[in-house]
């Protein structure tokens, strides 16, 4: 379970003063169900992923996940979670199997427990023909299952995607949808960030708009459809985000 | 703190920088190769070029001295010299090199010598270039010899005994043992070398481990695992610790090979004398194990201040455009230690790269200042110490991190 308590994020900008990147966003997410983050790029998306996979520190507010707290336990945190974004690449150098088990080891499994997992992953994810084969010879798909691999190999209750088939064909975005919706079956907790309406429509339970840093409603496409009266959810999120973005351009 | 999960980043790293061309390049091949072959190879180049001037037969211009025949016909009998006829062009040609050297003696200079008069020959030459100074000294050698001959003569005359002028010799004598001799020559060197080496070394791996990761986007991956920055750091530290060590270990070891190999071909060849037994440098394992206790904390303070400088860097050429001048920063200081001259002092032995480079060149030489040593370890220690906490501190920072 994931719970964020008014989540904000502050940059210093030499040129522009101070930025709120994420502002005062409170949210819930239960284990078995997608949880969608729908924002334009800049909205606040990724850094509110991160500061819940504790890559930033929040400057107010916190979250917990699985009951440990992002600024006081995050590396109790980060072994909860599986993190996987488009900026989450692959050490070239490294196979396959090497890269997964580096994350194995440094989730602290044992090397009995690091090669059950690793076999098991490895077969269910239709891997061992490049099992051995280098992280820079992998095609852009065998680089998202090694990736998604990686963020499996210590079970992680929580799933959090960032993007995660930003710039990639249909064919390997189908592959990470696929694995989304299996989280889901497989009872964890998932949240996911995109700005594609079909994905969402068609993955998510509840819908997380967020625009200009701040967390404009949260509710299940249903409820949103009957909120607006709309079917098509590219519509509802123009109509949800339009006044804000224009306040947020004229700052 | 655990060793483990520091263990794991290392043995990952040192996976990563094994199957890396780049890496295995500077810190192995050329420390291993480059180096020796360059330094040995402009060592024998320079003993080959000093022999060749010295066998060169200078041409030697000859001003006046029609009425001085015995002189003239003594200067034109000398061993490897030309003596050319005047011309008026004389200086230019010195400028130009076509002739090494003019003489001019004076007239009647004979005749005055008979007379016991006093004159002035002169030597005219290029000052500093080799070939000229070695014509000059032909020339200014026969004209002493020619002159303690008529002082011999002119004793001999009046019935005096060669005292009378030299009532007694001055001669000196080493006795320091030839190691250390050989020491005091090339101590600076191999300080200047190790130390370099270490911040070669550090170099490479210091920036792909960093700025490197950056750009190639694994750094958010790193950073969603449960390991610890400290770890993670630490990890990464050792690794660029390792290829600092183990350059500066490889190419000591190459050129004290390279050197026994070039010290024996000389040797045989048997010629050149003084100058080429002097490129022989005997370093011993206690040296060796010496020097590189020194080097170990050298080799700590490099590795962190140049990774917490590529950490900064969001690509592998923004951080190369930041250590480049790096170099000069620790250059400077080594060179500056093999500045004749300039030895160890209490207020030298703080300033750090310099002060090992000085004690570097006395240890070569075998002499060990124990209270040097100690204040120069912990010295350079509290600041590579110093320099890895930034170092950790700086892997902290978000901003530093998530520059943009």
């Amino acid at each position: 379970m994931i719970e964020a308590r008014g989540l904000s994020k502050r940059f210093q900008d030499k040129k522009r003063g101070e930025i709120r990147a994420v502002d005062n966003v409170s949210f819930t997410c239960q284990p078995g169900k997608i949880y969608g983050l729908l924002g334009a790029n800049g909205a606040g998306k990724t850094t509110t992923l991160r500061m819940l996979a504790t890559i930033l520190e929040p400057t107010d507010g916190t979250a917990t996940i699985c009951g440990h707290d992002v600024v006081e336990q995050p590396e109790k945190v980060r072994a909860n979670v599986g993190f996987l974004s488009t900026a989450t690449a692959l050490y070239r150098r490294l196979t396959a199997q090497e890269f997964v088990e580096y994350f194995g080891r440094l989730n602290g499994l044992d090397e009995a427990t690091l090669k059950k997992r690793v076999d098991d992953i490895f077969n269910r994810l239709d891997m061992n023909g490049f099992r051995d084969r280098r992280c820079d010879k992998l095609s852009t798909g065998m680089m998202q299952k090694t990736s998604i691999a990686r963020t499996l190999v210590h079970d992680p209750p929580i799933m959090i995607f960032d993007e995660p088939t930003n710039g990639l064909d249909i064919m390997t975005a189908r592959t990470i949808t696929s694995f989304i919706r299996e989280c889901r079956n497989n009872g964890k907790t998932v949240i996911f960030s995109t700005h594609i309406m079909s994905e969402v429509e068609k993955l998510c339970d509840t819908i997380d708009i967020i625009q200009s840093s701040k967390l404009l409603t949260e509710n299940t496409l249903a409820q949103l459809r009957d909120q607006h009266h709309e079917q098509d959810l590219e519509e509802i999120f123009i109509k949800v985000v339009t006044p804000h973005y224009t306040a947020a351009e004229a700052n | 703190m655990s060793l483990r999960s520091v263990g794991i980043v290392y043995r990952k790293e040192l996976t990563e920088a094994l199957r890396d061309r780049r890496t295995l390049i500077s810190t192995i091949i050329v420390p291993l190769f480059l180096f020796p072959v360059l330094s040995v190879g402009f060592g024998a180049l320079a003993v080959s070029l000093v022999g060749k001037a010295k066998e060169e037969v200078p041409k030697v211009m000859l001003r006046g001295g029609n009425d001085s025949p015995a002189v003239v016909e003594g200067l034109k009998k000398l061993d490897k010299i030309q003596i050319v006829p005047d011309t008026a062009d004389w200086k230019d040609q010195i400028i130009n090199k076509e002739i090494r050297a003019a003489v001019e003696i004076p007239a009647g200079f004979q005749s005055d010598v008979a007379e016991q008069k006093s004159d002035t020959v002169k030597v005219y030459n290029y000052e500093g270039e080799m070939k000229s100074e070695f014509a000059t000294e032909k020339v200014e050698t026969y004209m002493k010899e020619y002159r303690d001959r008529v002082v011999k003569d002119r004793l001999a005359a009046k019935n005096l005994p060669e005292t009378v002028l030299k009532p007694f010799e001055v001669t000196r004598e080493n006795v320091a043992p030839p190691e250390k001799v050989s020491g005091a020559a090339f101590g600076g060197i191999i300080g200047y070398m190790v130390i370099l080496l270490c911040m070669t070394g550090a170099m490479y791996p210091a920036m792909d481990l960093t700025a490197g990761e950056k750009e190639r986007g694994t750094m958010e991956t790193i950073l969603s695992s449960p390991i610890s920055r400290m770890h993670l750091v630490l990890g990464k530290f050792f690794l660029i610790l390792t290829a600092a060590l183990s350059t500066a270990a490889l190419s000591v070891l190459s050129m004290g090979l390279s050197f026994n190999v070039l010290g024996h071909y000389t040797g045989q060849a048997g010629k050149g004398g003084n100058e080429t037994a002097s490129l022989v440098l005997k370093l011993g394992p206690k040296t060796v194990l010496s020097v590189f206790l020194m080097a170990l904390p050298v080799a700590v303070l490099f590795s962190a201040v140049l990774m917490t400088i590529a950490l900064f860097a969001k690509t592998y050429k923004e951080a190369q455009s930041y250590l480049t001048p790096m170099t000069f920063v620790v250059i400077i200081p080594a060179i500056a230690a093999m500045l004749p001259g300039v030895e160890l002092t209490p207020k030298l032995s703080l300033i750090p790269i310099l002060n090992v480079s000085l004690l570097c060149k006395e240890l070569v030489a075998g002499t060990y200042h124990w209270n040097y040593i100690a204040i120069i370890f912990a010295s350079t220690s509290v600041y590579a110490a110093a320099a890895l906490f930034i170092a950790i501190k700086m892997f902290q920072r978000e901003s530093v991190l998530f520059r943009s």
